[in-house]
């Protein structure tokens, strides 16, 4: 874990119960001032009432809660001053304007009436929202929405920022853009906790990764790290014939120490390897001998699909257990 | 100062509420078309067959009652709107915010008053022009006004602690209806207690609302404060001290679990 200043924020222990079902327990977080911390996790691993507790919305049962320094459970109005919150934990209203909503929210924030006025202006420019900035939000596009939402979060210009799922349900195109937004807020000092269903938007924004499962963080590191847990680089190979596949296993685990891992739907062969030299010759020799025609073949580093697998046991887009669906 | 903010807040609450009536001025056929069909159908209808000792016409007896079931109808209404709100978000993000979080219900509130006020209005003009007579003079008059205004407040904080306790509009939509429609009908809103059966008439003649009815009837058609004033005051203000807390209580508790 880099952590080269006090954190921003930080969560000690929290445990939430919602009757029978844990949704925390025992759940320690922190983010260093400038960094991105993406929280990761299935449906009902805890993701939104850890970030709930953070932002004041929730309560926990034990445990504490620091933002920018400030008790969240002892003065929660003091901490709502200091964080921005985007995405579903809290919404913007359907029917006032986009300027509307960041005017009102500036005013909330106790800003007088011309700085919200200028913020959310300047607000709106910066994230394209100009030509709709005065139609109802209900008439908003997904992507125009969630720059909203993010405008939202920066009305009080805020040091820490909690995103919930920012990307989710956005095209490509929509999400390049925030990934640019969230990127861009990052290198002016904002501290930022996101949490995503998207290994890869972790894999791109964060500084370090938290995953989490059945309320605990279960693996914690820079998205390096936690592919090093995984196993290093691996030697793929996709053949034309799924018949071949047992020869195509053996030739690959001639050339290296581990077994094979197959995936037969999608004709894949893969080993681990130590290193590149000599490998793939190595390797394209072996197959030939065996009779196996290769359509695909190369080295590819885990992604963190795998690292979720490896650590929680089942692949991050399983159906939430539901024991745990309450967060 | 504390007590600037709370007021500017709450300024803040209401004018988004207001804007979401100019915007979808469906939201107010409950306190204009509704109540003129009232008046227009029971003054009409049953004006002819219902006949009140010592009131000329009707319509003299039935504004108070119009009145003051509309104002009822339109103070539990709040829950509804809370409830929206709490349903979809709004409330959270409110609560993420450092603002006085009982502004979201003053200006809930608040706003309401305005929309009863609305319904007074147009009551009051439609009422007239088909037989109302209020003749006891401004001061009573706006005493009647007052009076009304500050029971639906009061029933709409009841709104608010119902809106925080029941999880969906579409619940509360259904309690309301099978709450306050039989109140209003068993009171002395449409006919006289004393022409009801006994037992029931015992209660139609003592429950709030037809305090706060027979109360408004007097200063309208008679000037006078009559026998139902004192009571009719406490029973908005009574109200008002028990629910102002524990609507906020149960908010809070709503919201922060």
């Amino acid at each position: 874990m880099t952590m080269t200043s006090r954190p921003m924020i930080q969560a000690v222990g929290l445990h939430k119960s919602f009757g029978e079902t844990h949704a925390l327990r025992g759940l320690d977080l922190s983010v260093a001032e400038g960094t991105i911390l993406s929280v990761l996790g299935p449906n009902g691993a805890g993701k939104t009432t850890a970030v709930r507790i953070l932002t004041t919305l929730t309560r926990p049962d034990a445990g504490e809660a620091t933002v920018a320094g400030i008790d969240v459970l002892r003065h929660p109005d003091q901490a709502r001053r200091r964080i921005g919150v985007a995405g579903q934990y809290a919404s913007l209203d359907e029917v006032l304007s986009g300027s509307e909503n960041l005017r009102m929210l500036g005013r909330l924030y106790r800003l007088d009436a011309r700085t919200a006025r200028e913020r959310a202006d300047a607000l709106i420019e910066r994230f394209e929202l100009t030509d709709a900035a005065d139609r109802p939000v209900r008439t908003y596009s997904g992507g125009m929405r969630r720059r909203l939402d993010l405008a939202a979060a920066l009305m009080s210009e805020p040091p820490v920022i909690f995103l919930d799922e920012p990307t989710t349900g956005l095209d490509p195109k929509g999400r390049l853009s925030m990934w640019d937004l969230i990127g861009q807020l990052a290198k002016g000092g904002t501290t930022i906790l996101m949490t995503t269903q998207y290994l890869e938007e972790a894999d791109r924004l964060a500084d370090d990764i938290a995953v989490i499962d059945h309320g605990r963080v279960i693996a914690r590191g820079t998205a390096n790290e936690l592919k090093r847990l995984v196993g290093g680089e691996r030697l793929e190979v996709v053949i034309d014939n799924p018949r071949y596949l047992p020869e195509a296993r053996r030739a690959l685990e001639a050339i290296s120490t581990a077994s094979a891992r197959v995936d037969e739907g999608a004709k894949r062969v893969s080993v681990p390897v130590a290193s590149h030299e000599g490998v793939l010759t190595h390797a394209i020799r072996e197959l030939d001998a065996a009779g196996v025609h290769v359509d695909d073949i190369g080295f590819r580093r885990p992604t963190l699909d795998e690292v979720f697998l490896t650590v929680t046991g089942r692949p991050a887009e399983e159906a939430p257990d539901p024991a745990e669906m309450t967060s | 100062m504390t007590a600037t903010w709370w007021l500017r807040d709450s300024w803040e609450m209401v004018k988004r509420n207001l804007i979401h009536i100019r915007r979808t001025p469906e939201l107010l056929l409950d306190v204009t078309l509704s109540p003129i069909m009232f008046v227009l159908i029971f003054s009409l209808v049953m004006g002819g067959a219902i006949q009140i000792p010592g009131f000329e016409g009707y319509t003299n007896y039935l504004m108070a009652g119009i009145f003051v079931q509309t104002i009822a109808f339109a103070g539990v209404y709040t829950s509804v709107l809370l409830a929206n709100d709490l349903k979809n978000g709004m409330i959270d993000r409110f609560r993420s915010l450092p603002m006085n979080q009982s502004s979201v219900l003053f200006g809930r509130t608040v706003t309401d008053l305005f929309r009863a006020l609305l319904a007074v209005a147009i009551m009051w003009i439609v009422g007239m022009l088909v037989g109302f007579r209020p003749e006891g003079g401004v001061l009573a008059n706006a005493a009647a006004i007052g009076l009304m205004l500050l029971f639906g407040f009061a029933l709409s904080w009841v709104g608010i602690a119902a809106g925080a306790l029941v999880r969906t509009p579409e619940a509360l939509q259904g309690i309301i209806f099978a709450v306050v429609f039989p109140l209003t009908f068993v009171s002395s809103a449409f006919v006289r207690p004393a022409d009801m059966p006994d037992w029931l008439g015992w209660f139609a003649e003592r429950q709030p609302m037809s305090l706060v009815i027979d109360a408004v009837r007097d200063l309208t058609i008679t000037g006078e404060p009559g026998p139902s004033f004192v009571p009719a005051l406490l029973a908005s203000v009574i109200p008002l001290v028990v629910f102002v807390p524990l609507g906020i209580w149960l908010y809070n508790r709503r919201t922060t679990q």
